[in-house]
């Protein structure tokens, strides 16, 4: 089973992507289940969704305690919410923010995690170019992709355009292949320079 | 078909399949996504011939349900919590009239403190109105309840109330493999009423009964819930044998054969309960777990078969009675009613605190142990609750409790769970 969890505010689409990555998954043939952290909704409002994957059959019905990787889109959350919670020491991050990951301020506790799985991307920015809103939701989906490999381009690509159809559609999932290919070039630079 | 879809669309669709002729529903949450899809589908024709009626108030949508049934149409609402309770009056006369309506419950906690999220307070409430209830495991089970509960509602004149966890199911995205308008008319025939309001054969219903006859009638309606117990098996087992799916029923027990404890618990905590068991198992525990899908009637005989051999039952509730425990471990402790079995209540769940799989380990463990006390509650925190006994104690207008606790736990790192 791979676990997601999604943290954003009210308003980003935190709920739409967990159910877009399922969509993503069980088109994949895999079982996948996706659900909100179930507040009132207000817009702004600190937002947590849950995803999770697997070839068999799901039956929990908890939420992500123990997430393979957290997505956050909405950087800011960073002082107010647990965000990394439970996560597995195997995990993956991805964060929405045009610094890098060492700018974040997170002292020392990452070390004990894999320095390429933790990883930031531009999704607003992103988000702007194509959407014309900043709305970082399709644009971070495309970014786990190419950070995890737990799914591939096709399905996120497939999903996006089923969910925000027509020319939202093309835009949402022109702005997830933008940041799924600027996470996998980020990966090979990293790659590049550890090995030289 | 499988699909990947909210437990509330899936809900949806399953009811148009039904033929609903006319649907009237206030919203409130976790119900909502239900009635919106149902409504959206009425408008854009798709559902049809079907009246949607926009009420203004929960006691109209029960009594609207009730008037459009007794015309001899078939009838459909959803509610939660708060919602039913407004609707009380009406879904008392709803049962007692014998008018085959079918409602869906998100189950929702019933204030105050206000309190939008799951746990099956809201059912219990309306546990001895004459409504069948029945609990869904499952999106999957959600939906097909729905088919079996129009059959059911219809073939006996009781109406039936399809209890789902609220934002647990209802909104969550699983895989659901939908049932399809030719199959859901071959297995539930059009609605032939028993009574009905009709002006070239006039008859009055729900006149005044006096001593004389009223507890002949409301024991009828025992009789009828009686008659349940053998519909509800079958028309799940002609399911069954038409989708192979195993959806309704009156209890469903998992690992129990061999089991030393077998733990009871109703809705969409049975499944991560099943993979709690299967981790204890793996280690050699002997558990297992016994489902009530029907809660109304009360299965006592299954409950009691499948209990017959277990050392201990643990009954995990998502409601109590305060001042007194569990309510569906009172039905259970009737059921089985014999005093060498252990008998413990876990109170969980409540005002939608996430029951997790490490917690139900927890239970498992204590409960091999025979450390479970009669009454627990899982996760509570008994530091905070210590905290406001010493303010009330310690100042006479020490102020609402809901409120300190809130600041209170403020004051504890923000959880990620509910």
């Amino acid at each position: 089973m791979f676990q997601i969890r999604i943290h954003g505010r009210g308003g980003q689409g935190v709920v739409t992507a967990a159910e877009i990555l399922s969509v993503a998954a069980f088109d994949e043939g895999r079982h996948a289940q996706a659900f909100p952290s179930f507040g009132s909704e207000r817009t702004g409002a600190p937002v947590v969704s849950f995803c999770r994957f697997d070839d068999q059959e799901i039956r929990t019905h908890e939420p992500v305690m123990e997430p393979d990787a957290v997505i956050i889109q909405d950087v800011t959350l960073i002082h107010q919410v647990d965000l990394f919670s439970g996560l597995s020491p195997d995990g993956y991050v991805l964060i929405n923010t045009s610094n890098s990951f060492s700018d974040l301020g997170f002292g020392d506790f990452f070390d004990h995690y894999h320095a390429e799985r933790l990883m930031t991307c531009p999704a607003t920015e992103i988000a702007l170019e194509h959407l014309g809103r900043p709305l970082p939701n399709a644009a971070l989906l495309g970014g786990f992709a190419a950070l995890t490999g737990e799914i591939t381009w096709d399905a996120i690509d497939k999903a996006v355009r089923e969910h925000f159809t027509g020319p939202v559609g093309e835009r949402n999932a022109a702005a997830a292949k933008a940041a799924f290919d600027y996470v996998a070039s980020k990966i090979k630079e990293a790659a590049h320079a550890s090995t030289n | 078909m499988l699909r990947q879809i909210e437990g509330s669309k899936a809900i949806a669709e399953t009811v148009a399949f039904c033929r609903p002729e006319v649907v009237c529903a206030y919203p409130i949450s976790p119900q909502t996504h239900i009635i919106e899809a149902v409504g959206a589908m009425v408008k854009a024709g798709t559902l049809a011939p079907c009246e949607f009626i926009n009420v203004e108030s929960e006691f109209a949508a029960m009594s609207v349900a009730i008037g459009a049934s007794a015309t001899g149409a078939r009838a459909y609402t959803a509610t939660a919590s708060q919602g039913l309770l407004f609707m009380m009056e009406a879904v008392y006369n709803a049962a007692g009239l014998g008018l085959p309506i079918v409602m869906t419950l998100a189950n929702r906690a019933i204030g105050a403190p206000i309190n939008i999220w799951n746990d099956h307070s809201d059912a219990m409430a309306v546990r001895d109105s004459g409504w069948i209830q029945l609990f869904a495991e499952s999106n999957q089970e959600a939906s097909d309840l729905h088919v079996q509960a129009f059959r059911l509602a219809e073939e006996l004149s009781v109406p039936v109330m399809v209890c789902v966890d609220g934002f647990i199911l209802t909104h969550a995205v699983e895989g659901v493999d939908m049932l399809d308008q030719s199959f859901v008319d071959s297995f539930l025939p059009p609605y032939e009423p028993r009574q009905m309001l009709d002006t070239n054969a006039p008859v009055s219903i729900g006149a005044m009964v006096g001593p004389e006859a009223f507890e002949e009638v409301r024991y009828l309606a025992h009789l009828r819930q009686l008659d349940a117990l053998e519909r509800i098996p079958a028309i799940a087992r002609e399911f069954f044998e038409s989708t192979g799916r195993e959806s309704g029923g009156l209890v469903r027990p998992y690992r129990i054969d061999d089991a030393d404890t077998v733990v009871v618990a109703m809705g969409s905590v049975l499944g991560t309960l099943k993979d709690a068991v299967d981790a204890r198992r793996d280690l050699g525990e002997r558990v297992g777990v016994l489902g009530v899908t029907s809660f109304r009637p009360f299965p006592s005989e299954a409950v009691r078969d499948a209990l017959a051999n277990a050392r201990q039952v643990v009954v995990i509730e998502k409601a109590f009675s305060i001042g007194a425990g569990g309510v569906l471990s009172t039905d259970i402790a009737i059921a089985i009613h014999h005093e060498q079995t252990l008998l413990r209540t876990v109170v969980a769940g409540l005002g939608g605190r996430a029951i997790t799989r490490r917690s139900l380990e927890s239970v498992l463990v204590n409960a091999s142990r025979d450390e479970l006390a009669a009454l627990t509650f899982l996760d509570l925190d008994h530091e905070a609750v210590d905290r406001e006994r010493a303010r009330m104690q310690a100042t006479r207008r020490s102020g609402p409790s809901a409120e300190n606790l809130l600041r209170d736990r403020a004051t504890v790192a923000p959880k990620v769970s509910a």
